[in-house]
């Protein structure tokens, strides 16, 4: 078990490595410096600016340069934002994103297994049909559309929401993004249980269970629940991936000041530190995520052996 | 003696009965798949009206009396109308939405195809070399993907469509390098597989020569994998593309694509909605029915799955 960890966790380094060295490199092999577009600058100041950031040195010793400044937790300074660090812009930034993801994730977890157990519990019940459609609806109309309608029927015909926009961690401008995120988790997660305690309800130990005159309740609970939770829980890792790919778009449609927001901003300016430094942030919670998951799923599953 | 006179009557009386034909002939395994796929009712719903999107993408354009960047001073931000075939209305330039919508799904569709083929064939390569070759490559090859698998592509596609430029063809490779990781873990697998099968020891036994046991025998097992696969990877790939274009990412003005679309739908929602459900509805329904052409696929070929 701990020789399992132990290789699992080495296993990342290389993974944030190779992300940070080519998304560097291909940053430092485009054309043209992050000075060219501005307007013209004496030889002196430039020499001086080049200097500042390192970019009269050699590709290498700017690359190390930079791997430093990320071990002290250090992105670098924005190209676009002037007197803004990447760091400070992200200071700003994620709260927003984690608290819309990460509550919206919890919930969906909740809503999911709950939906899922009883669609598996009752097949062909209402509660069935809600998940297998939630499932379909999930799967087909991308968030970008979905958003959108939402902020049409909630915000513009029944105005009961405002249509997009951040004040404070305010209620009323997290409800519409995090019933986004919620829906397309759920769609995943409940169609993820519903598959997995079918089929674990009809293997043999159940049938056991129910020989040995046990309760469905106890047999769902005590029995069936937790070998049905695996597959949810490997569904986690990949899931908190596409809630990044969700958050990019949600934040995008609902106008939140969060990483996602920050990212495409950055992107369309062409602020390429700024890029660079949330790619190798994300990429770094995302590979942990994955970490964490991998680990949980080997705690939890004693058929695993290592 | 007697017996073989016996067996003989009987075969005589079977040729006599015109029953002779029944056990001789062969069923291929691929018209049994297709019999099923054409017996799954939603999956050749979604197959024909996959199809209709993709001849009105293809040819509407050419039939309708509109071009995707003719503005019309007179008919701006019209709602859906028969009059002057502004079927599906206008954008607040004056274009027609249909046209724009149709040219819109050419661009969409097209990538998606290019996409698809190119990282359809990246996957199968992959995975064909890891699983031939196997050791010490196949470990290295695998351990690659399982890092593209943990990184948020999103989130580099982002930063390569930045760097690079959005050209149609740039936007292509940034969505294929992103979209091969499921076909080449899942060639490999079935190469291994396939590899180990008694029937290709017996084929090598009975001195069947090494390319017609790669083309009898692998390669038709292969393929109905991979051709599951190419089913599933359409819509992830259309998907990609209408997000990047959604955050401005994409193909520029003014040419357009559905991501394009339906941001400037958002942004106009309160005013002129159809601009953002017609194009809306049109992505979700070709992502749609992809999906149950995907599924249709998979238990056409895929029987033990199910």
């Amino acid at each position: 078990m701990w020789s399992y960890v132990f290789r699992r966790v080495l296993m990342t380094i290389p993974t944030i490595l190779v992300v940070i060295t080519v998304c560097y490199l291909m940053l430092h092999l485009t054309p043209g410096g992050p000075f060219d577009t501005e307007r013209k600058v004496s030889e002196a100041v430039m020499a001086n600016l080049q200097a500042k950031y390192h970019l009269d040195l050699p590709l290498w010793q700017q690359y190390l340069y930079y791997l430093k400044g990320l071990l002290q937790g250090d992105l670098g300074a924005s190209f676009r934002y002037a007197d803004w660090s990447v760091n400070e812009l992200v200071a700003k930034a994620l709260p927003v994103s984690l608290t819309i993801g990460g509550v919206s994730l919890l919930i969906s977890v909740v809503i999911g297994v709950l939906l899922g157990t009883v669609a598996a519990l009752r097949q062909n019940s209402a509660i069935d049909y809600l998940v297998m459609l939630i499932g379909n609806l999930g799967s087909a109309f991308p968030s970008f559309v979905i958003g959108p309608v939402l902020i049409l029927v909630f915000a513009l015909w029944l105005s009961w929401l405002p249509s997009g926009g951040w004040q404070d961690f305010e209620l009323r401008y997290m409800v519409l993004p995090m019933a986004l995120l919620t829906f397309i988790n759920v769609s995943t997660i409940g169609r993820v249980m519903r598959g997995s305690l079918i089929e674990v309800m009809s293997s043999n130990f159940i049938r056991t269970a129910r020989a040995k005159g046990l309760p469905t309740r106890t047999i769902v609970l005590r029995h069936a629940f937790k070998p049905a939770l695996m597959p949810v829980v490997s569904v986690l890792g990949p899931l908190a991936i596409s809630s990044i790919t969700a958050a990019v778009v949600t934040e995008s449609v609902f106008s939140l000041p969060g990483i996602g927001k920050l990212i495409v901003n950055g992107a369309s300016n062409r602020d390429y530190t700024l890029v660079l430094g949330l790619v190798v942030l994300i990429t770094v919670l995302a590979v942990l995520l994955n970490l964490l998951v991998d680990l949980a799923y080997a705690l939890l599953d004693p058929k695993i052996r290592y | 003696m007697l017996l073989k006179n016996k067996q003989n009557a009987l075969g005589d009386a079977l040729l006599a009965a015109g029953l002779d034909a029944l056990p001789v002939a062969g069923r291929s395994p691929w018209r049994d798949a297709r019999e099923r796929f054409f017996r799954n009712k939603a999956a050749v719903v979604s197959l024909v009206l996959l199809l209709l999107i993709t001849l009105a993408c293809v040819f509407g354009p050419m039939l309708l009396p509109h071009s995707f960047d003719d503005t019309d001073w007179d008919a701006m931000a019209l709602a859906p109308t028969w009059q002057n075939m502004h079927l599906f209305g206008t954008d607040e330039l004056g274009r027609d939405l249909l046209v724009r919508t149709l040219i819109g799904g050419r661009i969409s569709l097209m990538v998606g195809l290019l996409a698809t083929i190119a990282s359809v064939a990246i996957g199968i390569a992959w995975g064909a070399t890891a699983g031939f070759i196997g050791g010490r490559v196949d470990t290295l090859m695998m351990r690659l993907v399982d890092m593209m698998y943990a990184v948020p592509y999103l989130l580099i596609a982002i930063l390569m469509v930045t760097l690079l430029g959005r050209e149609f063809y740039l936007v292509v490779l940034t969505i294929t390098v992103f979209s091969w990781m499921d076909m080449a873990r899942v060639v490999r697998g079935q190469t291994l597989a396939i590899k180990s099968k008694e029937y290709i020891e017996a084929a090598h036994a009975i001195g069947v020569s090494t390319p017609a046991i790669i083309f009898r025998h692998i390669v038709p097992n292969l393929l109905g994998i991979v051709v599951i696969y190419t089913t599933v990877t359409v819509p992830g790939v259309i998907l990609t593309e209408s997000v990047l274009s959604f955050l401005g990412l994409g193909v520029q003005e003014p040419m357009t694509s559905w991501g394009v679309l339906i941001e400037e739908g958002t942004g106009v929602m309160e005013t002129t909605p159809w601009m953002l459900l017609f194009p809306g509805a049109l992505l979700s329904l070709t992502l749609y029915c992809a999906n149950y052409i995907g599924d249709g696929m998979r238990d056409a070929l895929d029987p033990k799955d199910r």
